[in-house]
């Protein structure tokens, strides 16, 4: 019997489901990191400077 | 009493998000690479191995599969841990853990659910059964999407973090169900042919294989957590200068009414 489709298909969503979670996750980093930059670009501190 | 203060110091410096984000970018991308290089190796020597006497080629998305299932666990035991040091410890990285593995443990479930069931079709006959062990395993994917919901539901961390810590320890409950559930009732779904207590039950030709390419994955599913608890922290604080933002703008604006008050009178 030859169960080659079901292989691939197995493989297939394997790679699509780990691949589209792994730039799920880079792309969410990328995301917030040029928030990141663009806060500290406009002088926006990490510590509040209440009182200075 | 100085030795404790200098462990606690110690333990102290590893849970700064700082040093967190430091270590994990030094570290991520050699584990990735070698992530990607074990599973390589572990897929290639499956395809390498003979087929099976009963399942033919079909054993192949054995080498997904059962990574897979163990990993939707192992995820699960991540995250409890994760919940204990919310709750117990109150580890600042704790719920940053907790919150950016619960994507991944779904995601890790669906797919032991999928190539299980496209695995299920040709050897079993059918896509899906309700029996012990399956639906077990899709309750347990239902939790990671109600802890989802949880996380991000929530505007306050504090509150999100303890809630979706308690409601991770209660959902352990399954993990057990999930191990037994072969042994329990009468399943379709064998039973455990590699953790036994008497060794696996596997042909070393085809067992080889499975054990790399599950290492393989596992360190695939360590790299996206690590990289997904770096996207979390700077989102944290991302929010908290949006927040100094807002008050800075406050304050401002405070200042010109009041100045403007003092023009009038």
């Amino acid at each position: 019997m030859n169960h080659t489709l079901f292989v691939t298909a197995a493989y297939l969503v394997s790679a699509l489901g780990l691949g589209g979670l792994a730039l799920w996750i880079i792309n969410d980093q990328r995301a917030r990191q040029r928030e990141l930059a663009e806060l500290e670009q406009a002088g926006i501190g990490r510590r509040s400077k209440a009182g200075k | 009493m100085s030795d404790a203060n200098t462990l606690g110091a110690k333990l102290t410096s590893l849970a700064n998000p700082t040093r967190f984000l430091d270590l994990s970018g030094r570290i991520l991308p050699w584990l990735a690479g070698i992530a990607v290089l074990v599973t390589a190796i572990g897929l290639w020597m499956g395809f390498a191995a003979p087929e099976d006497y009963q399942q033919g080629t079909t054993v192949r998305i054995m080498y997904l599969h059962v990574p897979f299932a163990w990993i939707s666990m192992m995820c699960y035991v991540v995250m409890a841990a994760a919940a204990l040091g919310t709750l117990v410890w109150r580890h600042p990285l704790a719920d940053v853990s907790l919150k950016a593995a619960a994507p991944i443990g779904a995601m890790f479930t669906a797919l032991a659910l999928a190539t299980g069931s496209i695995w299920g079709r040709p050897m079993w006959g059918t896509w899906w059964v309700w029996d012990g062990r399956l639906t077990s395993v899709f309750v347990l994917f239902l939790i990671y999407l109600g802890i989802i919901a949880l996380t991000r539901a929530i505007d306050d961390h504090g509150r999100a973090a303890r809630m979706a810590a308690i409601v991770t320890l209660v959902g352990l409950i399954n993990l057990p169900i999930i191990k037994f559930s072969v042994e329990w009732w009468n399943t379709l779904h064998q039973p455990a042919s590699v953790m036994r207590l008497d060794g696996p039950t596997i042909h070393s030709s085809l067992l080889w294989p499975l054990l790399i390419s599950a290492l393989g994955f596992t360190l695939v599913f360590f790299a996206l957590h690590l990289a997904a608890m770096r996207a979390e922290i700077w989102r944290r604080r991302v929010e908290a200068m949006r927040r100094i933002a807002a008050r800075q703008a406050d304050r401002q604006t405070d200042r010109q009414t009041e100045r403007a008050g003092g023009q009038q009178a």
